[in-house]
């Protein structure tokens, strides 16, 4: 597939699709990391992960009509104060969630799934009831339109750019919260072992709503991040939800890192693909490698070594 | 005569059950309802197939698998490839520019058949592949999986990506598959013409006798060992394994057995639809299927039968009158029937109805030594007969999965 092209026109095309990928990658990122908080630290499947960043993408388009009308002076800066409100709107309704319904299904991992799955049919059809099934979109600020001009092939556009640097930025801070800080060690601690995590004194109850709605937060910073990149409709969330689950089983469960590493191999493989064969195709290519290695490594790419 | 076994299982309370069923099925309906509705149970009836494929592989198995879709679609595509090349016969197709293959080939501008197509002009051949393919993917996706000790939450993941999968690619494939329209314009089957009433009515029984067909096998397996071991391996599969059996063998087995029953179900779903298309075998549809078995009840594969037919003359009833509600009600139906009654519509009964039953009939407790006779025993109170062990309906055990 790569005859007909010469050397250094491949070299564009891989940049160049690669950077078309690093958005797929952000996405992936803050979208994997929140599931990755709930499904790694607590075994609970949230289906309704792409409906929590939907949410978070519609505070944003909400905060952004609020500024346009209210603030246009501030316009600029809307972004942060959208991405703090998607952040606590989703927290809010994620710890809500946890008490209203996952907390009694701890124990019952599959059932979670069908519960979380009915719980985002029901949020797509009220953003359907209240927005529209119509996309949405924002108006940008000026300084995240245009490009960066690298080469005279490579164009990488500043949202792009920055939705990137959101989505480490929030890889880090995880990584730090969760690594190096006191909460963090109470929620490994509870993740390890909870009667002996109770016993220390540590209010596991408390732990798992924080760490679900900590991570339904991320999922509505990554809608926020979304915005600036795509439109946003009732259903945008479900495309994304089976792609984000492989990227963290594939990442292996409980590693952050694992986590970024396929994020990031999944979103290359997929658009350097779709460059040479159709859209349809990549995706089936891509998808394919993941389960086939999933099949013979089911661990993940970066597993902790635990005996089975 | 009186004392053979078949009369005697008639006679007695889970016959009763199998019984009042194919009254319904056979009697009831079609009598109370006209061709036009009649299909559309028929209709319903195909996605009981998978809902008890799913009562054996979920419920008694503990292995979720949210791609039961793929297998219905596969045994659905098996039947409607040979009703589409029946239906593209050179004279009827005399207009396109390559005549005697399916249109949307033509459209494409496929010259030629695939190779993969030409089997299909057998019937012989179509009924192996209907059931062939879907156990063959099963076997394949489940040697991988089972044999590395890949299950629950994983497997399910696995399962949804494998859907994803398929999807796409009929999708993408349109030249080959349809796309997204799916096979369409099916007519005859064999010559008979499948678009009649009285076609749709003789494939509704069809349907009715494969079911029970299927409710049987399913039935045979959980009372024999094999369904002990079933049951046993989903709450404590370590000990399993450790008695000596190869518990991926019997996790492999009862995942091919859910892979036949939804490809049986496919087929007929093309049969009575008269098309297939990948909207019946995505991500979404499969997961819907969970939930029939589940509003049934995910241990009862006779609930799982009313647990397809309620909630799809749900969807058909709320689609009908007030579609923007559907939505609501399915999630509510989901996190419901996870939260307040795990076991479903054979739960329930099993807790509000059966004791009426038994004040009404006073069943005298049977003397054959069975726990069931146990648990019917009237000195006992409803929390204690929860506790005890009824072949129709195993205890949920929250540890399992």
């Amino acid at each position: 597939m790569f005859d007909g092209y010469t050397t250094s026109e491949l070299m564009s095309i891989f940049a160049m699709q690669g950077f078309a990928g690093l958005s797929l990658f952000s996405v992936f990122v803050l979208m994997a990391l929140g599931l990755a908080i709930i499904f790694g630290q607590m075994g609970v499947i949230n289906m309704a992960h792409g409906e929590f960043m939907i949410l978070g993408a519609y505070t944003t388009y909400l905060t952004s009509s609020a500024f346009q009308s209210y603030l246009p002076g501030l316009f600029g800066g809307y972004f942060f104060v959208a991405m703090l409100f998607a952040f606590l709107v989703c927290a809010a309704l994620g710890a809500f969630v946890e008490w209203a319904m996952v907390r009694h299904l701890y124990r019952r991992p599959l059932d979670t799934l069908l519960a979380t799955w009915g719980l985002s049919l029901i949020l797509q059809q009220a953003y359907r009831t209240i927005f529209g099934a119509r996309e949405v979109g924002v108006t940008l600020p000026d300084w995240m339109m245009g490009s960066i001009q690298v080469t005279d092939m490579v164009d990488l556009p500043i949202n792009g750019l920055f939705v990137m640097i959101i989505a480490l930025s929030i890889a880090i801070a995880v990584y730090f919260l969760m690594y190096r800080s006191g909460w963090g060690k109470k929620v490994r601690a509870v993740v390890q072992n909870r009667p002996m995590a109770e016993a220390v004194g540590i209010n596991s109850a408390g732990v798992d709503r924080a760490t679900f709605a900590l991570g339904c937060g991320i999922a509505g910073i990554a809608g926020a991040a979304f915005t600036m990149i795509g439109s946003t409709g009732p259903s945008s969330g479900q495309a994304y939800i089976v792609d984000t689950f492989l990227v963290v089983v594939f990442g292996g469960a409980q590693s952050l890192i694992g986590t970024i590493v396929s994020a990031f191999g999944i979103s290359q493989a997929q658009s350097t693909l779709e460059f040479f064969l159709s859209g349809s195709m990549a995706k089936v290519l891509t998808l394919l490698v993941v389960v086939g290695i999933l099949m013979l490594r089911p661990e993940g790419l970066m597993a902790l070594k635990i005996r089975r | 005569m009186k004392d053979s076994p078949v009369v005697k299982w008639f006679a007695s309370r889970e016959g009763l059950y199998y019984l009042a069923l194919a009254l319904l099925l056979v009697v009831v309906l079609p009598v109370m309802l006209d061709a036009f509705r009649l299909n559309m149970v028929g209709k319903y009836l195909t996605y009981a197939f998978v809902a008890i494929g799913l009562v054996m592989c979920w419920g008694k198995a503990g292995i979720l698998s949210l791609g039961q879709g793929v297998f219905f679609g596969l045994g659905g595509y098996c039947m409607a490839m040979y009703l589409k090349l029946e239906a593209s016969t050179p004279e009827a197709t005399a207009i396109q520019s390559t005549p005697g293959i399916p249109d949307f080939m033509d459209w494409n501008q496929i010259t030629a058949l695939p190779w993969f197509w030409e089997p299909f002009n057998s019937f012989a051949f179509t009924l192996i592949a209907v059931i062939g393919v879907p156990v063959l993917l099963a076997l394949i996706i489940g040697v991988a999986m089972f044999t590395r000790r890949v299950g629950g939450v994983y497997f399910a993941i696995i399962t949804q990506a494998i859907a994803a999968i398929l999807t796409i690619l009929i999708i993408g494939q349109q030249g080959y598959t349809g796309g997204i329209n799916g096979i369409t314009d099916l007519r005859t089957l064999m010559g008979w013409d499948i678009r009649t009433d009285e076609a749709k009515t003789a494939l509704y029984f069809v349907t009715v006798a494969l079911l029970f067909v299927c409710l049987f096998a399913a039935r045979l397996i959980q009372k024999r060992k094999l369904g002990r071991i079933l049951v046993a391996m989903n709450t404590q599969e370590n000990r399993v394994r450790f008695s000596g059996y190869d518990v991926a063998a019997f996790k492999i087995f009862v995942f091919c057995l859910a892979a036949a029953f939804a490809g049986i179900g496919g087929a007929l779903f093309t049969l009575s639809v008269g098309f297939m298309s990948p909207s019946f075998i995505g991500i979404v549809a499969s997961i819907e299927m969970v939930i029939f078995c589940a509003l049934g009840g995910r241990l009862s594969i006779l609930g799982a039968v009313y647990g397809a037919l309620l909630v799809n003359a749900a969807k058909s009833g709320f689609s009908e009158s007030f579609p923007e509600l559907w939505p609501f009600a399915m999630g509510a139906l989901f996190i419901g029937v996870v939260l307040a009654f795990p076991n479903g519509l054979a739960g329930l009964y099993q807790t509000y109805v059966m004791p009426l039953e038994e004040r009404l009939f006073r069943r005298k407790p049977k003397t054959d030594g069975s726990q069931k006779a146990k648990a019917t025993a009237p000195a006992q109170t409803p929390g204690e007969r929860g506790k005890e062990y009824d072949p129709l309906i195993d205890q949920y055990s929250p540890e399992k999965s």
